[in-house]
């Protein structure tokens, strides 16, 4: 899988030593009804290889504008991005949007190795790679199925596979658990959290959920209302390895009254 | 695939349904016929036409074999222009304005002008025929190939941005998969046109062909076999239809027609 993808990544950023994202000064305004609404503010951020750094903040701050930016999809208005050194960043990165973007075409598991297939790996030594996963997300037994034929659950997780099976050091996750119960999304957590460790890719998430952020990451980035601007660059001192249980632990519990109190505006 | 168990049923009540009024119509035909004495040169009772349809069967096929080689070659050529007329309109701006109106002009022109001067330019072989099935054909097909490579969601364009991929991989891995349902929309329609059109081309001048018998068939006021060739006429259009809808099933099994529900997460 993204195996071998790692092995570069270790190699570059030994040579260059730079972050594998690095974000500088962002600002973005889209055009409305002839004028300008500022989206990004000032936004800036490093993730060091490895890292794991998530972005909350309210509806409309910008978190997938952002993402957006970071995947090379837009080029922001003033400010640099650069993905493991360099500002070249599409092909880069796995990407996983905001909605779940199957193609209905194709069944879950052609929909699971659509970046590798893009990237040069044979159909069916992809679909050898991505059946083990399946598994894993519980997904097995919907291989041949047609996305109109999952629930959204599913389907995000099929989004989800997608995305970690496109490979690269960088992953930008756009709310990837947004859909699933709590049950299940504590079992991607701890699947995200152990793929994160044996590949040691970077992670960007945008989440909603501040438990979600707290629990998986190095740093949680709080974006302000529109537009985003970071007002707190929180970083997590929860000891590694996280498990669920660590969510009712005193350290936890007063991290996530800080980062709320962030997030409704009180300044701390 | 998976079907439901109502399907089948569903489907014979369906074809109930559809061929009940059809045989009222041909009973009341019959009857009024038969009473009313008409003349068979005027109108032939159903029963009539049946009966010319099996004692000619054997110029009844020698015809139909030719109308449906017009109809089938003509339909590929509509098919190779039509695909790529819709993908160059699609591909470049400066094309879809330049070619699309004239498009939409080429369908201004009236057939039954133009098919006569076809037959004294090109004679009275197949060229004309094909021509006419071409014409009339090319414009619904080019139009569903634009609108079905132009319907790619921009998300779905992003993500595959997002992955490197090239020009070409978004075109063949996104957009020709999205224009397969508008393109077999267009065939359905094609595909009826086909068969009328070939048989236009035939009634303005042909050696052979359905529409050519129609022709010979009335001036000979052997109008029961005026109406055995349009029985044949529906037949075809009808039997073509049916295996166009049958390849799109066949084709796009997760394209379930009615049923387009497009979950956004
Ligand atoms: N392509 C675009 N053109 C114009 N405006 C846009 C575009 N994309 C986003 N916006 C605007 O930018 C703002 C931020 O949008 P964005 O999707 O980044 O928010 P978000 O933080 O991801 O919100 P949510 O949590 O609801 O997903 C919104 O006000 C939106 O209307
Ligand atoms: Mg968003």
């Amino acid at each position: 899988m993204a195996r071998e993808s790692t092995r570069t990544v270790q190699g570059d950023s030994a040579v260059t030593d730079a972050a594998a994202v690095g974000v500088v000064g962002l600002s973005k305004a889209y055009a409305l009804h002839s004028t300008a609404l500022p989206v990004l503010q000032d936004i800036r951020f490093d993730a060091a290889p490895g890292a794991f750094v998530s972005v909350v903040g309210p509806s409309g701050s910008g978190k997938s504008t952002l993402l957006g930016i970071i995947a090379g999809l837009e080029e922001p208005d003033s400010g640099s991005v650069t993905v493991g050194g360099t500002a070249r960043r599409l092909g880069a990165v796995a990407y996983m949007p905001q909605a779940d973007t199957l193609l209905p075409w194709r069944t879950a598991l052609d929909n699971a190795i659509l970046g590798l297939e893009v990237r040069g790996t044979p159909r069916r030594e992809a679909r050898a790679q991505a059946r083990e996963l399946f598994a894993v997300a519980g997904l097995s037994g919907f291989e041949a199925a047609y996305p109109s034929a999952l629930s959204g659950g599913m389907r995000q997780r099929v989004a989800f596979l997608r995305t970690v099976l496109t490979g690269g050091s960088v992953l930008l996750l756009d709310e990837p658990f947004g859909a699933l119960d709590a049950l299940t999304r504590s079992e991607m957590h701890e699947w995200l959290l152990g793929l994160w460790e044996r590949l040691s890719v970077t992670v960007v998430l945008v989440t909603h959920d501040v438990e979600e952020a707290l629990l998986l990451s190095d740093r949680v980035l709080v974006l302000s209302p529109r537009p985003g601007r970071v007002v707190l660059s929180y970083e997590v001192r929860l000891p590694r390895p996280r498990h669920r249980a660590m969510t009712v632990s005193e350290a936890f519990v007063r991290d996530k009254a800080l980062l709320l109190d962030a997030i409704h505006g009180v300044v701390s | 695939m998976f079907r439901p168990p109502t399907m089948t049923r569903f489907h014979t009540v369906t074809w109930l349904l559809a061929a009940l009024p059809v045989l009222g119509i041909l009973a009341l035909w019959e009857v009024i016929v038969r009473a009313l004495a008409i003349d068979p040169v005027v109108l032939p009772a159903p029963t009539r036409v049946l009966a010319a349809t099996r004692d000619s069967a054997g110029l009844l096929a020698m015809h139909t074999r030719q109308t449906l080689l017009e109809a089938a070659i003509g339909l590929a050529l509509a098919l190779l222009a039509g695909c790529s007329l819709g993908a160059l309109v699609t591909l470049s701006p400066f094309l879809r304005r330049s070619v699309y109106p004239l498009l939409v002009v080429s369908q201004t022109i009236p057939m039954i002008a133009l098919a006569p001067l076809l037959v004294i330019w090109f004679g009275f072989g197949i060229v004309p025929k094909l021509l006419v099935v071409a014409l009339v054909c090319f414009f619904p097909l080019s139009v569903a190939v634009a609108d079905g490579l132009g319907s790619a969601e921009p998300e779905t364009v992003r993500l595959l941005r997002s992955m490197g991929a090239t020009g070409w991989q978004i075109f063949s891995k996104v957009r020709m998969p999205q224009s397969l349902p508008y393109l077999f929309s267009g065939l359905k329609i094609s595909v009826t046109y086909a068969v009328i059109g070939a048989v236009f081309g035939e009634w303005v001048g042909a050696y052979e062909g359905l529409g050519i018998l129609m022709q010979t068939a009335k001036n000979s006021y052997r109008t029961d076999v005026v109406f055995a060739a349009i029985l044949v006429t529906s037949i075809l259009s009808v039997g073509l239809f049916g295996i166009v809808a049958m390849l799109e099933r066949l084709m796009l099994p997760w394209h379930v027609r009615g049923a387009g529900r497009q979950r956004k997460q």
